[in-house]
């Protein structure tokens, strides 16, 4: 049957979940040799082995900006810069930052859901718990640290890519000459742009592993439970990424 | 020794377990036996600390579990290892690393001491030819034997073993019930074992507590068994013919 009013409390109930588990994700650590081992691992898992898609997908996307911005706007009354100048603000204000987290919610989100989950339905959880280890801080703060850690580099990494696509389709596609982008790239640069990338990049790392790690975490049942979670967490990982846009947009920018 | 006194643990309205008294004692293979969704396992949750009961007591040595704070319940968890039901290796581990895990998170030895302690208790399950292999190349049984090496390495005062035998074939589950009842009385443990195995109530049974739908229904050692009256005990022991021709043999001779 139908209860309206559970429905209504049920999200509040999780989120007073998710504050719970944080507070215990977040207490001292048994032994740091052991969290900081965790922590050098959870880097290479969840940052460096993502290198490679955030370099691929960013690549193409600064490439398609480039043609889309010079088949789309440039006109003749419209100095030839803009060009470059575009494809640069959408890669460091959005697409390097926001919408490549969005595809991190979807890679390192769903592994970590799975992972976790799978350890709390085949009982190792329990094991760590019945040995005294806090297995919500061992298990997540690594996560939640390592992906932090190497969220910036991505974010490097994602407008290098896409500015280097953008000069391939000048350099290969001969959409324009290279000069004329490179001079739109250089125009009226803002250095806080960078940082503002960096910034949310963070807040959007802290969601995605915390989220990803309370949905994995809190799995009961078996296969398909952790299936569930896995789905719910890139659902709800992405959700929170787009209004935490929308007003830490607000905040650095506004 | 581990003293439960008047458990009592229901989920949602529903009794699971009602007024439950027992002495697990010292030194001895304690199993505790019932039909599936008797209350066993919620029981072995109960003593461990995964559950909370909401009345009773849970005493390790006069040293009341439930009431106790954070920092001596953490101190008691280092006292205690379990062997699950799905041995709950970690699967990123090699055989030595999860064997070697509890003591690297709490013990003060060095690594060459860590690594020579993880070592001694693999070849005490005879298996230090597997230490470099990891939990998905191994047999289940193999599994459980390294699930025992890794519940002893901190040298515990409690085992906990939730059905150690089950899905392993009788010859394996023989070898793992020997390998536990040796270790108990090498180690002077208290070991708790959760079991519907007949094999292990009659080989390895020194206590044993018997529980139906939630209430103990009978209590004794591997040798009252034959001569018990008690008629969920024997309908349950004795359900196959086998067994039931041990019986009368016995109850003859």
């Amino acid at each position: 049957m139908f209860k309206p009013i559970a429905f209504l409390f049920r999200p509040i109930a999780k989120f007073g979940a998710y504050l719970l588990l944080m507070a215990k994700v977040l207490s001292r650590p048994e032994r740091f040799r052991m969290y900081f081992k965790q922590y050098v691992s959870e880097m290479v898992k969840l940052g460096y082995d993502s290198i490679g898609i955030v370099l691929l997908i960013s690549f193409f996307i600064g490439a398609v900006i480039c043609i889309q911005i010079k088949l789309n706007i440039q006109s003749p009354w419209m100095p030839r810069m803009v060009v470059g100048y575009t494809t640069r603000e959408i890669m460091l204000l959005e697409f390097s930052s926001s919408i490549m987290c969005l595809i991190l919610a979807g890679k390192v989100g769903s592994n970590i859901a799975s992972e976790i989950g799978t350890m709390r339905v085949t009982q190792q959880i329990d094991a760590l718990d019945i040995m005294g280890v806090n297995s919500a801080a061992y298990l997540i703060l690594p996560k939640i640290l390592g992906l932090m850690t190497m969220i910036p580099l991505l974010v490097v990494f994602s407008i290098g890519a896409g500015i280097f696509g953008a000069f391939c389709t000048a350099w290969i596609g001969g959409v324009m000459t290279a000069s004329d982008l490179e001079y739109g790239l250089q125009y009226n640069f803002v250095e806080w742009y960078i940082w503002c990338g960096f910034i949310k990049s963070l807040f959007f790392a802290f969601i995605i592993a915390s989220v990803s790690a309370y949905f994995g975490y809190t799995v009961e049942g078996g296969s398909i439970a952790v299936g569930k979670a896995s789905t719910d967490s890139v659902v709800s990982s992405s959700v929170l990424i787009l209004f935490s846009d929308l007003i830490l947009t607000q905040l650095l920018m506004g | 020794m581990i003293q439960i006194k008047s458990l009592h643990k229901s989920f949602d309205g529903r009794t699971v377990l009602d007024d439950i008294n027992f002495t697990f004692n010292n030194g001895k293979t304690n199993l505790i036996i019932g039909q599936s969704g008797s209350g066993k396992t919620v029981l072995m949750k109960c003593l461990v600390g995964l559950l909370t009961p909401e009345e009773g007591e849970v005493l390790y040595d006069n040293r009341n579990f439930i009431t106790m704070g954070k920092k001596e319940k953490k101190t008691l968890r280092r006292e205690m290892g379990m062997i699950f039901q799905s041995a709950a290796l970690f699967d990123s581990l090699s055989v030595l690393e999860n064997v070697m895990f509890p003591l690297d998170m709490f013990s003060s030895m060095t690594n060459r001491e860590r690594v020579k302690r993880a070592q001694f208790c693999l070849d005490r399950v005879n298996l230090i030819d597997a230490q470099n292999k990891y939990p998905g190349e191994i047999s289940g049984g193999m599994q459980k034997r390294v699930a025992i090496a890794r519940a002893i390495a901190l040298q515990p005062q409690y085992l906990f073993c939730d059905e150690p035998n089950s899905g392993l074939d009788p010859k394996t589950s023989l070898v793992i019930d020997e390998l536990i009842h040796d270790i108990t009385t090498e180690y002077n443990m208290t070991t708790v074992i959760n079991t519907h195995d007949m094999n292990s109530v009659l080989g390895i049974g020194d206590s044993i507590l018997f529980i139906c739908k939630g209430h103990k229904e009978w209590e004794g050692t591997k040798d009252d068994v034959f001569g018990a009256t008690n008629k969920r005990l024997t309908d349950f022991i004795f359900a196959s013919d086998l067994l039931q021709e041990i019986k009368t043999e016995k109850n003859k001779g």
